[in-house]
């Protein structure tokens, strides 16, 4: 349902409706990836999905992204329903999906430059970008000469570039290291509160899944569910603040502890199940 | 026999030069850089650089061999070499009767390549006249002939004696050895005979060289290539053959990245393209260019066309399974990017899937610019009016060997530039590759 919020612009609302997805597998079994997934998400929010693997994490992500149609179900965004991939609905990978034959600017100014936008027109835009991700001295440089903290940035910022409703990250800093995945946090959570963007970020991390998850989702497996879902402070109380001090919030241990124990008998529970079938 | 002391030698250079070099030149022995800080590098790759001491020796060693084993005229140490000049041996003739005389023979021993050498007027040389002889006295006379260096004479001491060897005169003895038919006498000069008829035969010493038949000396080969820029061989000098090669390698392989990218992206962007094209891909693949070359004369004679032709095969399908590659490379997850940044289909083939399958491509491009390049002196070897290939084969149904390596040396510079070249290319055009 789209509606008008206070100051008048039409903002998106995301809706997974009932989803599930059945793969088809060629000695004649499927596997069971999703199962009645539903999930209203309104706009501006910051959704963290957790689970242990194999959960249909990336699937669902990918049936938002409309890169795979659900075997049931569907999702609809601004009351439209998705059929494919489009530029409303961004994607942030886990690595390896910038252009590294085209320089930074180039990267990010992608988006623009496939819809048609001139270059002297984008270039306000994509200035200002790299200045939020912090890359302003690096406008030239090879991708390949970027660390790998620097490559996401540059995602987030192709991302941006295009103005979309949803920013969709699968495992955004899963390949990072934990220094730089500190700072690549805030930085997550600052654009947020300044774009306002709906995003659904998928992590194997609780604590990543804590700081950012304004709304956590836990899935579960086999099929693949929602387990369980919290609403939580500490996006709020982290936005241009140090992210160690909002662990040190008096619920921000106990929930985590929580869910690892959570995920922890998931993953007890699929060990159990090879086991007898072995 | 040679060949085995040429690889005896070898070797010991390989072993010898490295006790030797190692004495001398201690800095290109020692770890560079971060490697002396490793305590252990044997069997850590990184930590190997080439050593260009060696390189030079290795390259010095083939060039001394070269010259060790050839009647160069280069001031380097060599092997003995054959016999040349004049040697004199003598034979005991024997009548039936029992009367023996003593006769002598003149052996003037010449170049074997005297035809192919020129005095300072520029006039080819030509074989030498047998040495001037007194007859002597008694029924066997003196003899004198010629005989090139690497040859052999059969002596037909008879032929001006006063008793024929029909009338029964016998040959009992060489330079005063008796000696039966069948027998050799080895002298400094060379090896002394009897042929199993009883004629004296002659062989000059050939020492541990080749004859230039074999192995002309560098400068030998030098001078031809000088010669052959300035004269030419077959209507043609040696810039032009290998310009006609370089064409028909460059517009063989133009056609066939032309033809065969696009194919090789319709196979990796539509199952209708993969299909078609997958059995005639499969199936050429395997099939070396060279099988084709009489079906392609037959076709098309031994013109450029069916050159051209034969080297647009040899590149296909090479191109198209680089292209295919280059397709199947690129990550789902650039593609999914690219989609969700609002890229159309044209978008997405030209922005993504072409940059991102150049790699592929340049390896394709270099593997073909190879076999091209074998292929085309190959076919030459078989038809053609000009070329590398068509010049190396002429050259050796006259046994000129010099214009054969001239042509093999610069097949083989070519090919190592071609290689050189495109590797400059690749680092100019694309470079990301293996950086991510
Ligand atoms: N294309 C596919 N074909 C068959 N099975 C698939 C496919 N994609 C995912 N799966 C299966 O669906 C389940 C969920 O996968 P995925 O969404 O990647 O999980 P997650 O991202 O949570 O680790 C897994 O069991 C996986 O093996
Ligand atoms: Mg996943």
């Amino acid at each position: 349902m789209s509606h008008l919020s206070e100051k008048g612009i039409q903002v998106s609302e995301l809706l997974i409706d009932n989803i599930s997805m059945r793969f088809d597998l060629p000695d004649g079994g499927h596997v069971q990836a999703l199962k009645n997934v539903t999930l209203d998400i309104k706009s501006g929010e910051l959704m963290s999905v957790l689970g242990p693997s194999g959960c249909g994490k990336t699937t669902l992500l990918n049936i938002v992204a409309g890169f795979l149609a659900p075997t049931e179900g569907q999702i609809k965004l601004n009351n439209e329903v998705v059929t494919g991939p489009s530029p409303q609905r961004g994607m942030v990978f886990q690595q390896g999906a910038l252009f590294e034959w085209m320089n930074v600017r180039d990267n990010v100014s992608f988006g623009p430059d496939m819809k048609g936008v001139s270059r002297a027109e984008s270039k306000e835009k994509v200035e200002h970008l790299l200045e939020v991700v912090g890359l302003q001295d690096f406008k030239e440089k090879a991708i390949y000469e970027l660390s790998g903290g620097m490559q996401q940035r540059v995602a987030l910022a192709r991302c941006l570039a295009n103005d979309p409703d949803v920013i969709l990250m699968d495992e955004p800093l899963g390949a990072l290291d934990a220094l730089t995945r500190e700072k690549m946090q805030s930085l997550v959570l600052d654009l947020w509160k300044d774009t306002g963007k709906t995003i659904i970020l998928i992590t194997h991390s609780v604590e990543e899944a804590l700081l950012l998850g304004e709304r956590l989702l836990v899935m579960a497996p086999r099929p693949g569910r929602v387990h369980k879902e919290y609403r939580l402070p500490f996006a709020d109380l982290g936005v241009g603040n140090d992210l160690r001090e909002v662990k040190k919030h008096k619920d921000y241990a106990g929930t985590r502890e929580e869910i690892l124990e959570m995920i922890w008998n998931m993953e007890e529970e699929i060990m159990g199940r090879t086991e007898e079938s072995a | 026999m040679t060949g085995l002391l040429v690889l005896a030698l070898y070797v010991a250079a390989f072993f010898g030069s490295f006790v030797i070099a190692k004495q001398i030149f201690k800095s290109a022995f020692e770890k560079k850089g971060f490697n002396k800080l490793k305590t252990v590098t044997f069997g850590d790759e990184s930590a190997i650089t080439a050593n260009r001491v060696a390189s030079v020796v290795s390259v010095v060693t083939v060039f001394w061999l070269w010259v060790a084993f050839t009647n160069s005229t280069i001031p380097l140490p060599k092997f003995p070499g054959p016999f040349s000049g004049d040697m004199t041996f003598t034979y005991t003739a024997q009548l039936e009767d029992g009367t023996q005389d003593d006769a002598t023979v003149t052996m003037r021993v010449y170049r074997e390549d005297i035809q192919q050498t020129v005095d300072e007027e520029g006039n080819p040389g030509r074989e030498p006249s047998p040495a001037e002889v007194e007859l002597g006295d008694g029924f066997a006379k003196n003899d004198s002939l010629t005989v090139a260096r690497y040859g052999f004479k059969v002596v037909n001491v008879w032929k001006n004696d006063e008793v024929s060897k029909k009338d029964g005169s016998t040959i009992v003895a060489i330079n005063g050895q008796p000696i039966k038919p069948g027998e050799k006498i080895s002298v400094d000069e060379g090896t002394l005979g009897l042929t199993d008829k009883g004629t004296p035969t002659f062989a000059p010493a050939t020492g541990f060289r080749m004859a230039r038949l074999y192995l002309p000396a560098p400068e030998v080969v030098f001078q031809r290539f000088i010669w052959l820029n300035k004269e030419g061989y077959q209507g043609f000098t040696l810039i032009e053959h290998t310009r006609y090669s370089l064409q028909r390698v460059l517009l063989g392989f133009l056609l066939g990245a032309l033809v065969g990218v696009p194919i090789g992206y319709a196979m990796g962007l539509t199952g209708w393209a993969r299909g078609w094209f997958d059995p005639i891909v499969e199936f050429m693949r395997p099939i070396p260019p060279l099988a084709l070359i009489p079906l392609i004369i037959i076709w098309f004679g031994i013109g450029e066309v069916g050159k051209v032709v034969l080297l647009f095969l040899a590149a296909l399908w090479i191109m198209i399974i680089a292209a295919r590659s280059g397709v199947s490379g690129v990550a789902i997850s650039k593609v999914h990017a690219a989609y969700s940044l609002g890229a159309s289909k044209w978008q997405i083939l030209s922005k993504v899937i072409v940059p991102n399958s150049l790699p592929d491509i340049f390896t394709g491009a270099r593997v073909a610019m190879g076999v091209c390049w074998g292929t085309v002196v190959a076919a030459e070897l078989v038809a053609a009016n000009v070329g590398l290939g068509k010049m190396i084969v002429t050259a050796s149904k006259f046994q000129l060997t010099d214009i054969i390596i001239v042509g093999i040396i610069v097949i083989g510079v070519i090919g190592f530039a071609i290689e050189v070249g495109m590797r400059a290319l690749e680092n100019w055009l694309i470079p990301w590759k293996g950086k991510v």
